[in-house]
């Protein structure tokens, strides 16, 4: 009875359904009693047991306030509403919204030649033979009309190397190539770079085209150039030089930094992480290696398990929170993307790290020599001897290189929404499907989740961040603004 | 400020619509004569006639548009020309039954009052900034609604145009795409969701199935571009759910471009279901906060209507708007020291019969 409600008006309990079926949900155990539940929209909830005991046995309270909540969040349906599907349709369609752009991210491999010696970098050539190591011209133009083909409405083109500036004749051509053939589309490029070879015609070039610069940034001088010998022993000094001489010219955000980790680096997230915020940036990607570019004898040395990188992952995570609670603004890239796809409806793009993979269908590496691979690491597997990432040349046209190609099988194959492991976990619609990683390690490419260091990395990450933001709200507080 | 009053009774005269003017009348046009009091010259010498202006119209300005109707002995003011809150009330009826409605519908034919409205249209100002159209359900009239939508975009091109409505009947495609296709290029519809629990909502309505319509009319809104606002009424059955609500269109419906987030107005079905209805609004705060806040993440923009200063969280004085209606907006006794009462919304008229035990006027100037 509502008190005080008009004989005339009817009661709320007359629009109330006595019964409730259960909507497609997945869930996974987060601490000894409570699990999270989630749906194909990604919106998740975190229940006690016999909660999720009594929801799934249709004996959940009707209308009590746990019921309206899994109501709203799309967990359970009654009869007084069926307009669940359309929104959950729409939500699931937002989420999947770039798909059908196809492949909008290209790596251009201007130069496998570097001034480098990284010790986690098995693809560069310390050499002056321009001839071996260099893209052609030629090579360059297929390279463009291929990437001219693909759908996307936005085409991002990355220079990669070696040290691409090594090559850079070959960049200021193929961005003025792109510029004059792109007919309207939206175009953004970034060289990936030491910047140890920048000089001002560089510079001027990339004001004049808008060219924004990506770099690799280990962390403090010690550690940074222990990572990334090169003649000199002055790689961070360039390093921080070039970001200084970039920002100068073409203003603070014309450059970002990436670190790599080492077995070195998971001993001082701290001191890394300060030195970003030294030098002014205001985000981190907490990068975990990748077990490409270097062979077994340097994964010894420089490797690490995957639960050390964990552990180095959620106290440089803690070490930003609290940077962030004195007033010092920076966010860790990897944590935001997952918080993105945990707390908005919104579609995220991150090739490494979506269903289906992203090889091929958002990324196309053109390789110095002229061969077609569908991920960066599947160029850096073909310098190990490994082609099983590559789709054909540059010279192929595009319907050689993906009509019936074989990828679109590995792709489909490795589908998370069909994968053992991975089809109930309901971790599954922030996560992301890697064939490369599994290919590399498990030696299939679809491998198997309960030995795959992947799969134990990210289901540890994600479920401490459900974690932080249950249970720690200060620190969901801090969270909650990176997104 | 009154909008209707009583004048002396001609049997067998026609009704009509009229624009104010102070100098030469042109057509459709009422010349006001100022002296002692002022009189409504209607019709051209030699053949014209006066009406005694009642004193409580005595505001009304060259420019203002009436609707005249002698053979009942009564005057109402269409549209006033100085004001930013001109209404274009569409019809009484409606397919809702809102337990707190300003407006309780009426089943009756009163199809007169859009054609006044299509009449009224050319004669309004140019420079109107804005005009709100509501009723009742303002889709009921379907094609005249699309009717009165091209003629303003015609006669008013730099007016904006805001429809309040309970947005069901847009679960219909055909209807969105049309409104659509009317392409006025400064078009906002508001319009309700209650609770983001269908049967919650439906209950609020009166209308089982009510819900799913809305949620389907915003999408299909949303599909074809129309600019939209989504409007709370928190009251006593609905405060409970703010901040799921405010989650609810976050994930659901992130397009719309702002959400309104009313006090109640304590007059029509309110008065009926007073008891089930009110809530100090000092108990709500903590919703409230949550909402706003489950909003502002999600970088939808959000506005609160109809609530005073002095019950806010500071931090929530920038989205607190000036919302109620120049008419029927009033303060109360406690508010006469207030330094800051320009700077906040006040109430309606209505709030006499319950207000918020809490208010409490700011004697050091505050700053917003």
């Amino acid at each position: 009875m509502t008190i005080g409600l008009n004989h005339s008006f009817t009661e709320l309990s007359d629009y109330q359904p006595d019964e409730y079926c259960l909507l497609p949900i997945r869930f996974l155990s987060l601490d000894s009693n409570r699990y999270i539940v989630s749906n194909i929209a990604g919106n998740y909830q975190v229940m006690e047991r016999p909660d999720l005991d009594d929801l799934v046995r249709h004996r959940l309270p009707v209308h009590s306030l746990l019921y309206d909540d899994l109501k709203a969040n799309h967990f359970l349906a009654d009869r007084d509403s069926n307009v669940y599907r359309d929104l959950l349709a729409a939500k699931y369609r937002t989420r999947q919204s770039r798909l059908p752009d196809f492949t909008s991210l290209h790596l251009f491999v201007v130069t496998l030649r570097c001034d480098h010696s990284c010790q986690y970098c098995q693809v560069s050539r310390v050499s002056e033979d321009r001839a071996a190591f260099d893209m052609s011209k030629e090579t360059a133009g297929h390279a463009i009309a291929l990437m001219l083909e693909s759908p996307s409405r936005q085409l991002k083109v990355e220079f990669q190397g070696g040290e691409p500036l090594l090559n850079f004749d070959l960049i200021r051509y193929i961005v003025l190539e792109v510029e004059r053939l792109a007919d309207g589309r939206e175009m953004q490029f970034v060289i990936t770079s030491n910047l140890s070879p920048l000089t001002d015609e560089i510079l001027e070039f990339a004001a004049a085209h808008k060219i924004f610069f990506s770099t690799s940034l280990d962390g403090p001088a010690d550690l940074h150039n222990r990572n990334r010998p090169r003649p000199g022993g002055d790689s961070h000094a360039r390093a921080v030089t070039g970001i200084e001489r970039i920002r100068r010219r073409l203003g603070h955000n014309a450059v970002a930094a990436l670190m790599t980790s080492t077995a070195e680096s998971l001993k001082q997230p701290e001191a890394i992480i300060d030195e970003y915020v030294r030098l002014g940036f205001d985000s981190i990607f907490l990068r975990f290696i990748s077990p490409y570019g270097f062979a077994a004898k340097t994964a010894k040395r420089i490797g690490y398990e995957t639960d050390e990188f964990i552990g180095f992952f959620k106290s440089g995570l803690a070490y930003i929170v609290s940077l962030n609670q004195r007033g010092i603004r920076i966010r860790e890239t990897y944590s935001t993307l997952l918080l993105q796809r945990m707390l908005t409806p919104y579609a995220t793009s991150y090739v490494d790290l979506q269903s289906p993979a992203g090889i091929g269908i958002s990324v196309l590496a053109y390789n110095y020599d002229g061969g077609v691979y569908a991920a960066d690491e599947g160029r850096m597997l073909a310098e190990m001897g490994d082609q099983t990432f590559r789709l054909g040349s540059v010279r192929n046209s595009y319907e050689e290189l993906f009509a019936n190609s074989p990828i679109f099988s590995t792709i489909s194959d490795t589908m998370l929404e069909g994968l053992p492991g991975c089809c109930d976990c309901a971790l599954l619609p922030y996560c992301g499907s890697d064939p490369v990683f599994h290919h590399r390690t498990q030696g299939d490419v679809i491998g198997h989740r309960p030995t795959s260091a992947f799969c134990r990395r990210n289901m540890e990450i994600m479920r401490h961040l459900i974690r932080l933001l249950e249970d720690e709200p200060h620190t969901a507080a801090v969270l909650r603004t990176w997104i | 400020m009154e909008l209707h009053a009583r004048i002396p009774l001609t049997p067998g005269t026609a009704t009509f619509i009229a624009r104010l003017t102070e100098d030469a009348p042109r057509d459709r046009d009422v010349l006001l004569v100022r002296g002692d009091s002022t009189l409504l010259r209607v019709g051209m010498p030699p053949s014209c006639r006066d009406i005694q202006l009642p004193e409580t119209l005595s505001y009304l300005r060259a420019g203002d548009i009436v609707r005249i109707n002698e053979g009942a002995g009564h005057i109402r003011v269409v549209y006033r020309r100085n004001s930013p809150h001109n209404v274009l009330f569409f019809t009484e009826r409606c397919n809702s039954r809102c337990l707190m409605c300003s407006q309780p519908p009426r089943e009756i034919e009163d199809g007169y009052l859009i054609d006044e409205i299509l009449e009224a249209i050319p004669l309004m100002s140019r420079a109107t900034p804005e005009l709100c159209i509501t009723g009742g359900e303002p889709t009921l009239l379907g094609d005249r609604l699309l009717e009165v939508i091209e003629r303003t975009k015609r006669h008013l091109p730099n007016t904006s145009l805001h429809m309040l409505s309970n947005g069901r009947l847009f679960r219909y495609m055909h209807l969105a795409r049309r409104i659509a296709e009317a392409g006025h290029p400064n078009f906002m519809i508001g319009i309700p969701l209650y609770s983001d629990i269908a049967s919650k909502h439906d209950f609020v309505v009166q209308a089982k199935g009510a819900f799913d319509e809305t949620v389907r009319g915003i999408m299909n809104l949303a599909r074809v571009g129309q600019r939209l606002e989504i409007r709370f009424v928190i009251h006593r059955q609905t405060s409970s759910r703010l901040a799921h609500t405010a989650r609810f269109i976050a994930r659901n419906l992130p397009f719309v471009d702002q959400v309104a987030l009313m006090g109640l107005e304590m007059t029509g079905f309110t008065k009926a279901n007073l008891e089930a209805l009110w809530i100090d609004p000092i108990e709500y705060q903590t919703e409230l906060r949550k909402a706003v806040e489950e909003f502002r993440r999600a970088r939808i923009p959000v506005m609160i209507y109809n609530h005073q200063l002095c019950l806010l969280d500071k931090d929530l004085w920038p989205i607190a708007r000036k919302s109620i209606s120049d008419w029927k907006n009033v303060y109360m006794p406690e508010c006469s020291p207030c330094r800051i009462k320009d700077q906040c919304g006040g109430f309606f008229a209505s709030a006499h019969i319950r207000y918020s035990k809490h208010i409490i006027p700011f004697e050091e100037a505050a700053m917003v």
